[in-house]
């Protein structure tokens, strides 16, 4: 049962490197603003059409002339 | 209407929509934005949302302050020669395509090296090189697309707000850690009090728990501490008294019982409490950051002004001009300081401080006040007064704007019940102490401890935060937007609210038009039709919506629009001057509201008379609102609309004309020596003295990212016939609260058996202390959404 010396040692350091990374991302503004992340992360899905919009852009612009 | 709105912002496109690539667009303007973002790749931001944009604002010459470096030094966060970061605040930021698009500003200028969208805070944080774009070229880019950036030098201190936040995130955090590990760590001992293991550990347990409690106390109920000891040298028993007196005997106590090995003592439920007390804390500090509660006419004013010097144009910051100067006040353009009109006409916005938009004219020579908007050409003024001497300045001397004199003594229910309810507790304490003190002294002296810490008043503590942050955070989904949530409760104390009139109870959004005059024929309106077309003055476009008839295409020649007076052209051979009585040759014969005059060929023929229509219900808003609450309507204006208020509101209403901003806080003060308890409801400048002195100040706005005077709470206009439900709905909530207190003190009575009679044991602690908590939350939480969903 002495492994439970361990164990307890083990589970305080997890809950501190926890409470570690919680105060730095803090630190780091992470909590600043939790909304925008969560409409940016779906803009990278725009920026792989954009080429291909580009072209439709061209052909329209053409077809004006 | 026409079928057609634009691509661009939405708005109908009107009669004469400006074409480009398959595209109608309302005006010139939102046609250059899609240009912009067109020919660099970026109309992808028209996918992400529907008409996104909003129409761009002249901007010449309006940012070249920024080139003068005292300005931009102060605005810019960091520089290091190469690269500056800085950090504006963009009104007009409202949709993903608007992160979208500025944070790919670098497309559009490759010397922006990149830039983050804070949407809540509408706020844009551009990184770019120095040495490439000033200051100057990125504001003018992002005005350029239409996200004109707000900038004043208020703003540009603003660290010490953040900083609180982020203590009470790392208080919580701690406080998280604290109580996970220890719940973990007492888990045994709620079951087994003997045996071989347990024995064998539970001194390492026990220990753990102590040391894991330590920074809990110390650190994150630190602030509990710190403000029952403040309220406790002013002789006020707040609520943190019996908080900050539970949690250090409990503390004390528990590290008995481990020192001497009597037991394991109530660490959970120690960390239990404070981790939740931070909860409620961190719950009831929603704070509106796109808003501004504070703002004085300062924020109003432009950061630096046009100055002309032997015939140079220079910017220089406002604080810096003197009596004397000649200033250059361009188009939109506000005024800062009172002064004389030398060049140009004035046609002045007066709305931030009368609430009335309808610009007034000014000629040569006519005295002009600050804070009115120049809305023509540029004019040029000749200082008069000092800064401080202003029209406008002089009532922000007034003691009521100065911060270091507390406002009101404001004493919450919370508080209130709290005084009674420590003197209780401590008196049972003793009482209890006293009577085992007979039979065992040792006794006694845990039973003292056990009942302090059962009466702990964690819930009672809690119910207010929750009932009143969730209702604040109702109340802003539905535009309704509170500096905080004590003005919930003030809100329910109530019992008169004052009514500003113009731009309160009147809306600026239409004018109704009445005509006088010879009757014009059908002809002669489709000429006026035609003409006013061209025009794109405000009251042009009302005049335009407000004659209906169809017309042709027609021709106008010679059409000229002279700024601040009127239009002239000839239509069908008929020349039409439509303006001023002044501008036209009338007789002006009205000057109590705003008039067009028609002149046909030589011949006047009347005019047109504009009129603020009152918003739709006040009538029934009224009488609903007369049924709790004394009414009185405040007004800058003349008695001109008397009659007609008293016609459609209750009898009782008292009303008070010619009232001056002074005069309007004057009133209230009187009001508030008789004991009464005032919202006041207004929207101007003008009412910013009788919104700070009330005890509820609330401004309407037409839309709130234009800025309102300081003020409690900012209610949306179009949701100004909600606001007696808004009353009903704060007083609900205190009644909940009321109810929450009722259910703690019977949580209370029942520990409070276990306690005096010596029972409590660390078990009864955990479970009672997290449920009545927990229940209390639920509780209030579930009540005021449903309260909310019935209204």
């Amino acid at each position: 049962m002495e492994v439970i010396y361990i164990t307890m040692a083990v589970s305080v350091l997890l809950g501190g490197l926890f409470l570690y990374l919680f105060f730095k991302n803090v630190k780091t503004g992470q909590y600043d603003d939790i909304y925008t992340p969560s409409v940016r992360m779906l803009f990278d899905d725009e920026l792989v059409k954009e080429p291909k919009k580009d072209k439709k852009e061209i052909v329209e612009k053409k077809s004006t002339q | 209407m026409s079928d057609k709105i634009c691509y661009h912002c939405g708005l109908d496109c009107g009669k004469n929509p400006v074409e480009f690539n398959d595209k109608c667009f309302c005006c010139n303007g939102c046609k250059t934005v899609y240009e912009i973002l067109n020919q660099n790749e970026l109309s992808c931001y028209y996918d992400l949302d529907q008409t996104p944009g909003t129409i761009p604002k002249e901007i010449q010459g309006k940012f070249d302050y920024l080139n003068n470096p005292d300005i931009s030094d102060k605005l810019i966060e960091f520089s290091d020669g190469t690269t500056s970061v800085v950090e504006f605040l963009i009104p007009s930021i409202h949709c993903s395509a608007c992160i979208w698009v500025l944070e790919n500003l670098g497309t559009l200028n490759p010397a922006i090296i990149n830039s983050i969208v804070n949407f809540p805070n509408k706020t844009v944080r551009i990184n770019f090189k120095a040495e490439e774009v000033s200051l100057k070229d990125v504001v003018e880019l992002l005005a350029s697309i239409a996200y004109e950036p707000y900038i004043s030098l208020e703003d540009a201190d603003k660290t010490a707000k953040n900083k609180i936040n982020k203590t009470l995130l790392y208080q919580l955090g701690v406080a998280a850690f604290g109580f996970g590990n220890i719940m973990l760590l007492a888990f045994p001992e709620y079951f087994e009090t003997e045996g071989y293991w347990f024995n064998h550990f539970k001194y390492m347990f026990r220990w753990m728990m102590l040391i894991l409690a330590i920074p809990v106390v110390v650190y994150s109920a630190k602030d509990y501490f710190i403000t029952a000891y403040k309220g406790l040298s002013k002789k006020i028993l707040s609520v943190d008294v019996p908080i900050a007196l539970g949690v250090i005997v409990l503390f004390l106590r528990s590290s008995y019982e481990v020192i001497t090995d009597i037991g394991p003592g109530y660490f959970d439920s120690l960390t239990g409490l404070i981790f939740f007390l931070l909860i409620g804390k961190f719950f009831q500090q929603k704070t509106y950051n796109f808003l501004s509660f504070e703002r004085d006419y300062r924020s109003y004013f432009p950061i630096a002004v046009t100055k002309i010097v032997a015939g140079k144009e220079e910017s220089v910051p406002v604080q810096d001009i003197k009596e004397g100067d000649r200033l250059l006040i361009r188009n939109e353009e506000l005024i800062p300081i009172d002064a004389i009109l030398i060049n140009g006409d004035g046609l002045l916005d007066y709305s931030f401080v009368t609430g009335e938009s309808v610009p007034v004219y000014k000629g040569t020579g006519d005295k002009v006040f600050a804070g009115g908007k120049q809305t023509g050409g540029a004019i040029e003024i000749d200082v008069i007064n000092k800064m401080s001497e202003s029209y406008l300045t002089e009532l922000w001397s007034n003691d009521i704007f100065n911060k270091d004199i507390p406002k009101k003594n404001i004493k919450n229910l919370t508080d209130t019940i709290s005084r009674y309810f420590t003197i209780t507790i401590i008196s049972i304490a003793l009482i209890a102490g006293a009577f085992w003190a007979f039979k065992d002294i040792g006794i006694a002296a845990s039973v003292i401890t056990a009942v302090l810490i059962i009466a702990c008043p964690c819930a009672l503590a809690l119910a207010a935060p929750f009932a009143m942050g969730n209702m604040l955070r109702i109340f802003g989904y539905r535009k309704f937007y509170l500096k905080n949530d004590a003005v919930i409760e003030e809100m329910s104390k109530i019992n008169h609210i004052v009514f500003d009139k113009t731009g309160t109870i009147t809306t600026n959004e239409d004018n109704q038009l009445t005509y006088e005059g010879k009757p014009l024929t059908d002809k002669e309106k489709v000429a006026l039709k035609i003409l006013i077309r061209s025009s794109n003055h405000p009251l042009s476009r009302s005049l335009n919506k407000y004659i209906e008839v169809d017309i042709q295409s027609g021709k106008i020649e010679n059409y000229k629009e002279i700024v601040g007076k009127g239009i002239t052209g000839t239509v069908d051979l008929n020349e039409i001057k439509i303006g001023s009585a002044q501008f036209v040759g009338a007789e002006a014969k009205t000057n109590l509201s705003t008039t067009i005059y028609i002149k046909i060929n030589k011949e006047v023929k009347g005019f047109y008379k504009s009129k603020n229509i009152y918003r739709k219900n006040v009538a029934s808003i009224f009488s609903d609102l007369e049924k709790h609450y004394k009414l009185s309507i405040l007004s800058g204006d003349n008695e001109g609309e008397k009659s007609y208020l008293q016609s459609i509101l209750p009898d009782k209403t008292n009303y008070f004309f010619n009232q001056k901003p002074q005069d309007k806080l004057d009133y209230i003060k009187k009001l508030q020596d008789k004991g009464e308890n005032i919202m006041m409801v207004g929207d101007g400048l003008n009412d910013a003295g009788a919104l700070a002195q009330s005890n509820v100040g609330i401004a309407i706005s037409e839309d709130i990212n234009v800025f309102s005077p300081a003020c409690d709470g900012i209610l949306d206009a179009k949701l100004f016939k909600k606001l007696p439900n808004f009353l009903t709905l704060s007083k609900q909530t205190i009644n909940t609260i009321k109810w929450s207190f009722g259910l703690s003190f019977l949580y209370n009575i029942i520990g409070m058996y276990f306690a005096v009679t010596a029972q409590l044991t660390p078990l009864i602690a955990a479970i009672l202390m997290p449920l009545s908590s927990i229940s209390i939350v639920i509780f209030v939480t579930l009540i005021t959404n449903i309260i909310a969903n019935k209204r």
